[in-house]
């Protein structure tokens, strides 16, 4: 079929649409029905795998969420409506997970937004070994969720651990080795912190192509004026890529609900879900309890919010063209 | 003046790179830590003061690893798994999203939307109904169950992503190619698939790495110890030997190193996937 349609080509151009045009309507129409039956081709296999892997498991987890969920072949699940949801708001454990989510998302997202802003804009010009800087920022992002947790657990290990031997040992900033891991609050920040240096790596990337598509002449126009840098920041550089800085915010909120591997590897909850977070809840819920429904119900709850932010920064924060 | 203000410019230049080799610091001193622990004797890897080089230093984690603990295997099996994961995910993905860039059907809208409730849903939310589906399809505990489930859990993304790259292409190529009377798989072979290559490059190695990385499902649906994949395998090994640290660092280098390898050598594919994502949609 190649060799001949390519070898006939120049006068085949010209049969065809002279056909074309004498029959009009019916070819046009028959090879649109092609097309859309091409098309529909193209999507299938790849389609039908989505709709079975993640579009059916959202409305299943739903459904799930409405029972008393019975995991013991053989025995019926018990309709309950919205008894999940209902044992939920009166369960301290879940608002405790909330609060540490919420209170995770505080820590982390300005941190990453500021430091990964303050990163891009130092790399925001000519100088040397600027692609190896960029480079080592992000070697964290690309590390695997569990190396890390498992670093840092060991990091900040009471006795013999690296923090510690530098705050304790060697800055004297406290008296005695801190048992990072034991308490809420201090567990909190560990993980935070480690959400943090696996982050701005991230953000830094995002940044700076934006800050790169700031025309130069506008910002060394602003030099020449002699505005201070923090001025000329403000003035030139920020308006233009505040869509962006919205589009960073709200993808690091969503990272923020979406915390689970360092809680579970580093605290795993611990001690005593003092340091739940909504998806190590869930999942504890349902994995360790064997409690599927109540598990659904914490983590569908997670995704109305997660749907909700995502159509949000959809509709608010539509992309300009020129941004690229 | 002229002098002055180009001193004024490498002073700032130096402060510039002063304070970006201090954060960078910051960046590396963890992994020179895991480094320096997966060549330290298990005596030593609380010792005070750490020590970032390690003194006697021993490769003995990483042949313990490798031979005794059965880290060789899970290797294996994180990259059969990932190597298929990706095949069929870019196969899959680049075909859907040649539908939406280039052709108008019905419901193409509706079945693009649902694409992108996909792109937001969160995974970890899907684990307890994929894991009762996978219980009724018999994938729990299977390699190509893993490979199935992942390959369906990176479509939405790859498909978003290969269509905005597909979109850039000029349609003038295609049309030049209808006229000499090409269908459109011939079009989808012989035009779109090789014009995108750098483009299906982004999407497997990001498939890659997601599979190569992906900690939480395998946990949940695999028993079988000779079925683990690096990172349940790594994870695991702790929890078993919580002091075992310079072999689980070992076989964490083992499992980190190749990843940072490609992440340098195909840095360029990667921020640009990153940035479409983000600058574009």
């Amino acid at each position: 079929m190649t060799a001949s349609s390519s070898s006939t080509s120049s006068t085949g151009l010209l049969g065809r649409s002279a056909s074309a045009l004498r029959l009009g309507g019916r070819t046009v129409q028959a090879s649109k029905r092609k097309e859309t039956l091409a098309a529909y081709t193209f999507l299938a296999p790849g389609f039908v795998l989505f709709s079975l892997v993640v579009l059916y498991p959202i409305a299943r987890a739903f459904q799930i969420s409405l029972y008393h969920w019975s995991i013991v072949p053989g025995t019926a699940s018990q309709y309950i409506g919205l008894g999940n949801y209902g044992h939920a708001l009166h369960d301290p454990i879940f608002w405790r997970a909330l609060a540490n989510t919420g209170a995770y998302m505080a820590f982390t997202v300005p941190a990453q937004i500021v430091l990964g802003m303050t990163v891009a804009v130092l790399l925001d010009a000519r100088m040397p070994a600027r692609g190896l800087f960029r480079t080592l920022y992000y070697l964290p992002v690309v590390t695997s969720w569990v190396v890390v947790s498992l670093l840092f657990r060991y990091m900040f290990i009471t006795d013999g651990g690296l923090i510690n031997f530098v705050v304790h040992d060697k800055l004297h900033l406290v008296g005695h080795n801190i048992e990072w891991l034991s308490h809420r609050w201090s567990a909190l920040a560990v993980i935070s912190i480690l959400g943090i240096w696996k982050g701005i790596g991230w953000s830094m990337v995002i940044f700076l192509a934006a800050l790169q598509t700031v025309p130069r002449e506008l910002k060394e126009a602003a030099a020449v004026d002699g505005a201070k840098a923090w001025a000329r920041f403000r003035a030139v550089s920020l308006p233009a890529i505040l869509p962006v800085i919205a589009f960073v915010t709200v993808m690091l909120v969503i990272g923020g609900f979406n915390v689970f591997i360092s809680i579970f590897l580093i605290t795993n909850g611990g001690p005593l879900d003092e340091t739940q977070v909504l998806l190590t809840y869930a999942y504890r819920q349902a994995f360790s309890f064997l409690d599927f429904g109540y598990g659904s119900s914490l983590s569908f709850m997670l995704t109305l919010i997660v749907f909700t932010l995502s159509i949000a920064q959809l509709r608010l924060f539509r992309r300009p063209k020129d941004v690229t | 003046m002229v002098t002055g203000s180009a001193s004024r410019t490498r002073a700032v230049l130096s402060a510039r790179i002063l304070i970006l080799s201090l954060g960078v610091f910051l960046m590396i001193v963890p992994f020179a830590y895991m480094f320096a622990t997966s060549l330290k004797p298990n005596a030593l890897v609380l010792e005070i003061p750490p020590k970032l080089l390690p003194h006697p230093a021993t490769t003995a984690n990483y042949t313990a690893a490798w031979t005794s603990n059965k880290f060789g295997r899970y290797f294996l099996n994180s990259l059969g798994v990932a190597i298929a994961t990706t095949f069929f995910s870019v196969w899959l993905s680049s075909m859907m999203a040649y539908a939406f860039a280039r052709f108008s059907f019905p419901g193409r809208r509706i079945l693009f939307g649902l694409l992108l409730i996909g792109l937001m849903v969160p995974t970890m939310m899907l684990i307890i109904p994929q894991f009762i589906l996978a219980k009724n399809l018999g994938m729990l505990d299977s390699l190509s169950g893993l490979v199935f489930f992942y390959t369906g859990g990176t479509l939405a993304l790859n498909t978003f992503l290969l269509r905005s790259f597909f979109q850039d292409i000029p349609r003038e190529l295609e049309e030049a190619m209808v006229v000499d009377g090409a269908g459109p798989w011939k079009r989808y072979l012989k035009l779109v698939l090789p014009l995108s290559r750098p483009a299906l490059a982004t999407v497997g190695i990001f498939s890659f790495l997601a599979s190569w990385d992906e900690f939480v499902w395998a946990l949940t649906v695999i028993n079988d110890p000779n079925k683990r994949t690096l990172p349940i395998a790594i994870a695991l090994f702790q929890g078993e030997h919580s002091t075992s640290w310079g072999l689980v660092f070992a076989a964490s280098s083992i499992a980190v190193v190749p990843v940072l390898l490609a992440f340098v050598i195909f840095q360029r594919q990667f921020i640009s996937g990153l940035t479409t994502g983000a600058l574009k949609a």
